[in-house]
């Protein structure tokens, strides 16, 4: 499952991975697996282009950032974790809202500010919450979340469970200071937090290359003796052998562990980035030869686990969510102006 | 002439220590460099060096001694061809071994960096309560008993109290475990409650303070320490995006239960960086509360009530006050509600505002007040977020007058905050425009007469209530 880990990861993942020639590495879903992971990743993929497209028509505002690309990455690790354990994330968090079973009523009515949303229309895209499913945000601050992630693990410390916090980050954030300042930390006290750093490649418009003086991040825990390993995160296989793995390592009290997730996104960093500073062929050399979702639409087909017509109606099932998603956050009602008020401090 | 070695002070705050160890005796050769003794206070221990050679004449302050005020001497050197028995005739530039134990310390004897900002903290108990109008709290039942203690024991055993009745409150920053506290506040915790909840964390402040506000996410209540605030800047983003708007931004359905502790404001000679008022800073921000208490009753009262609210809390102590003493009510349960102002000294021609620090100068200014015939009203302030505006108001429809003092700056501080409520608020009862003493708005100065300069005085508390009184 770990691929090119002495490879550079400066080029994008599909190049990468073509010289590695490990895909087979990957452990082999089963048809019920197979399935959830197709489903899943499809829900996401369909929900964030209806965002893109009500971001254009100026149903949804301000700052839109897309997951579309990265899917097998949050639906992989969500299918390697169990009740109770804690998900967090940065701005780029549709996809791990929708993975953690929020409703994506509740999430597309955030991102058009309305009451039904998740926030009460107060969050936005890149603030919103759901205790209930154990997703901790949703954080507009590069970085900021991994410290939050770390001290939802050292809560599980604290309590003496064995539930593990998923804390994912960019390759951006991964040279923000605070992330080691959190490494050590969850080192020193063995804190079961898997850090996931979805090496999306570009930091906004930045390659890692241009960003980082080490380009293997899943490296960066070595100053703290935190293994890590380089995974194809777009090949959902791959990702959920290597969250079982992490999975197992936090909760046997081995305390952190890093997983570099080798992925791309399709979209510019936001809805308004042109996206001027990678060429366009190579977003479709990773669209064409490697996308999470068709990956696993071969294998269903090929394995005959699903037929075109079967998975036609998974493909209506998820349209159909999506659109009701759509149709709830384009009619709801904006919340009450009473909210201005509500929410700044508890009683 | 003998040389005498005198008490020396640890931190520029520091006024009394222990002498711990002697590791030269009587009779024994000294040179410069040698350690001679070791001190210690309730915050530090240190060795003493002798400047000076010849030889080690005589103790004059034996090991164990407690409390020894700063510039006793606590030994002589004798110079080449001097005689010990000279000393023991008594004939040594003789000082009484005993001032060290119950004299106030000889303020004046030092390079004292604001004499007007340091006040000599009551010895004796009796002396706990100089202000005859600091009242207990109203809601202290009558005849309750009062117990004197510090301001610092008074937040150690808030914390306790708290960790004792709720398993999920635990305290979490630098030395603040096994070195019982940079300032000596978590003293006896990490005895009493165990690693599990007393964590001394690395040099870290914006890790630490996001993994509290994460622990917070999961429902715990974490007393974050900052061992000043002036460190707490490395973590504002942390304090103020993910601690202060995560209720509002998930609209209500998580919460950040967590208090972040520590001294705030000027303290003594450690210049610009590490003395500093953030009172204004933090009161800027929704969703915080900020509190900022002055006796050992409201410390502990207030800290108890900071640790059960379920919000961010910036709880802003101050170093000098550590060391002070005040009567605190012997209660189970003593707990001061936040957003609650307090008359600390009832008057009726002008309103004096202040909180934390600031009091030592308001209370004074009102005894000098007093003495000309002015009857001032002090209001500690105690909680700046919320602000209890309206005991304000109700002051000035009674005075007419409002002196705010801090030790912040001028600009857009908490000062100007009051002034514009009460002109907002209470215009018609204004009989003189509302008047700001404060600290000067320059980074704070190392030199002892311009630190002195920087800081707000009593002088000038007196002068702006004379001003506003037209006197």
């Amino acid at each position: 499952m770990a691929v090119a880990s002495n490879k550079s990861a400066a080029q994008p993942a599909a190049v990468r991975r073509a010289d590695a020639e490990q895909a087979a590495e990957a452990p082999d879903f089963n048809q019920e697996q197979e399935l959830r992971a197709y489903r899943n990743m499809l829900l996401i993929r369909r929900f964030e282009e209806k965002a893109g497209q009500l971001y254009g028509m100026g149903l949804i505002g301000g700052f839109c950032h897309l997951y579309i690309g990265q899917e097998a990455v949050v639906v992989g690790m969500q299918m390697a974790i169990k009740e109770g354990d804690a998900v967090i994330t940065g701005y780029r968090d549709h996809g791990h809202m929708l993975a953690c079973g929020m409703d994506p009523k509740g999430v597309m009515a955030e991102l058009t500010g309305r009451r039904g949303g998740y926030s009460k229309g107060k969050g936005g895209s890149m603030h919103m919450f759901s205790v209930e499913k154990g997703f901790y945000g949703g954080h507009g601050i590069v970085g900021a979340q991994v410290p939050l992630g770390t001290g939802l693990s050292f809560a599980n410390r604290y309590r003496g469970n064995d539930n593990v916090s998923l804390t994912y980050l960019g390759d951006g954030a991964a040279n923000q200071g605070q992330v080691y300042e959190s490494f050590n930390m969850a080192k020193l006290w063995k804190l079961p937090v898997i850090y996931i750093i979805e090496n999306n490649q570009y930091g906004m418009g930045t390659s890692v290359a241009r960003a980082s003086a080490t380009t293997n991040l899943s490296q960066r825990g070595r100053s703290f003796d935190i293994p890590g390993e380089q995974v194809d995160g777009m090949d959902i296989r791959a990702v959920k052998a290597a969250g079982d793995k992490a999975v197992k390592w936090c909760r046997d009290g081995n305390g952190p562990i890093i997983l570099e997730m080798l992925t791309y996104r399709y979209r510019g960093h936001s809805m308004s980035d042109p996206a001027k500073y990678r060429p366009k062929e190579e977003v479709d050399k990773v669209r064409t030869e490697h996308d999470p979702i068709e990956q696993v639409r071969s294998r269903l087909l090929k394995k005959g686990f699903a037929t075109e017509d079967s998975l036609k109606k998974i493909d209506a099932q998820v349209r159909a969510v999506v659109n009701e998603a759509a149709e709830f956050a384009t009619n709801d009602a904006e919340p009450d102006a009473a909210e201005l008020w509500t929410d700044v401090y508890a009683e | 002439m003998p040389i005498e070695v005198l008490m020396p002070a640890l931190s520029p705050t520091m006024e009394k220590g222990n002498l711990a160890k002697w590791h030269k005796k009587e009779g024994d050769a000294v040179k410069s460099g040698d350690v001679i003794a070791e001190i210690e206070t309730d915050k530090a221990t240190m060795e003493v060096e002798a400047v000076d050679e010849g030889t080690l004449g005589k103790i004059l302050v034996p090991e164990g001694t407690n409390d020894v005020a700063v510039n006793t001497p606590i030994a002589m050197i004798l110079a080449e061809g001097e005689d010990a028995a000279t000393l023991k005739d008594g004939g040594a530039p003789a000082r009484p071994q005993k001032a060290a134990e119950s004299a106030p310390p000889a303020r004046a004897e030092q390079p004292a960096p604001a004499v007007n900002r340091a006040p000599a903290p009551p010895i004796a108990p009796v002396a706990a309560a100089p202000e005859p109008q600091r009242q207990p709290e109203p809601e202290v039942p009558e005849g309750t008993e009062m117990v004197t203690m510090t301001v610092r024991e008074a937040l150690r055993d808030a914390m306790a109290e708290e960790m004792r009745r709720d398993d999920t409150v635990f305290v979490i920053g630098e030395e603040v475990a096994e070195y019982q506290g940079a300032y000596k506040v978590t003293q006896g915790l990490l005895q009493e409650f165990g690693a599990r909840r007393v964590i001394d964390t690395p040099i870290t402040e914006h890790g630490f303070t996001g993994l509290g506000i994460g622990a917070a996410f999961a429902g715990l209540k974490p007393i974050v320490e900052f061992m000043t605030f002036n460190f707490a800047m490395q973590a504002m983003d942390q304090l103020i995006n993910s601690a202060a708007k995560t209720r509002y931004m998930s609209g209500g359905q998580m919460g950040v239960s967590v208090v972040f502790r520590g001294p705030n404001g000027p303290a003594a000679r450690v210049a610009a960086q590490h003395s500093q008022d953030f009172s204004a800073w933090y009161s800027h921000i929704p969703g915080l509360k900020v509190v900022a208490p002055y006796s050992a009753a409201d410390a502990k009262g207030l800290l108890k009530s900071a640790i059960r609210d379920p919000n961010p809390v910036i709880f802003l102590e101050n170093e000098i006050l550590y060391g002070q003493s005040f009567p605190v009510p012997k209660l189970d349960d003593y707990v001061v509600p936040l957003g609650k102002a307090r008359i600390a000294r009832a008057g009726t021609d002008v309103t004096i505002v202040a909180w934390s620090m600031s009091m030592t100068y308001a209370l004074k200014a009102a005894d000098e007040l007093a003495k000309d015939g002015i009857n001032a009203e002090v209001i500690d302030l105690r909680t700046l977020k919320p602000m209890d505006t309206a005991s304000i108001i109700e002051s000035v429809k009674k005075t007419g007058r409002v002196v705010t003092v801090e030790e912040g700056w001028r600009q857009s501080g908490v000062g100007a905050e009051i002034a514009a409520s009460v002109t907002e608020h209470a215009f018609d009862w204004l009989d003189a425009p509302v008047t700001r003493v404060s600290g000067k708005d320059v980074p704070m100065p190392y030199a002892a007469n311009l630190e002195k300069l920087a800081l707000p005085s009593v002088a000038e508390v007196v002068a702006a209530a004379k001003a506003v009184c037209y006197r």
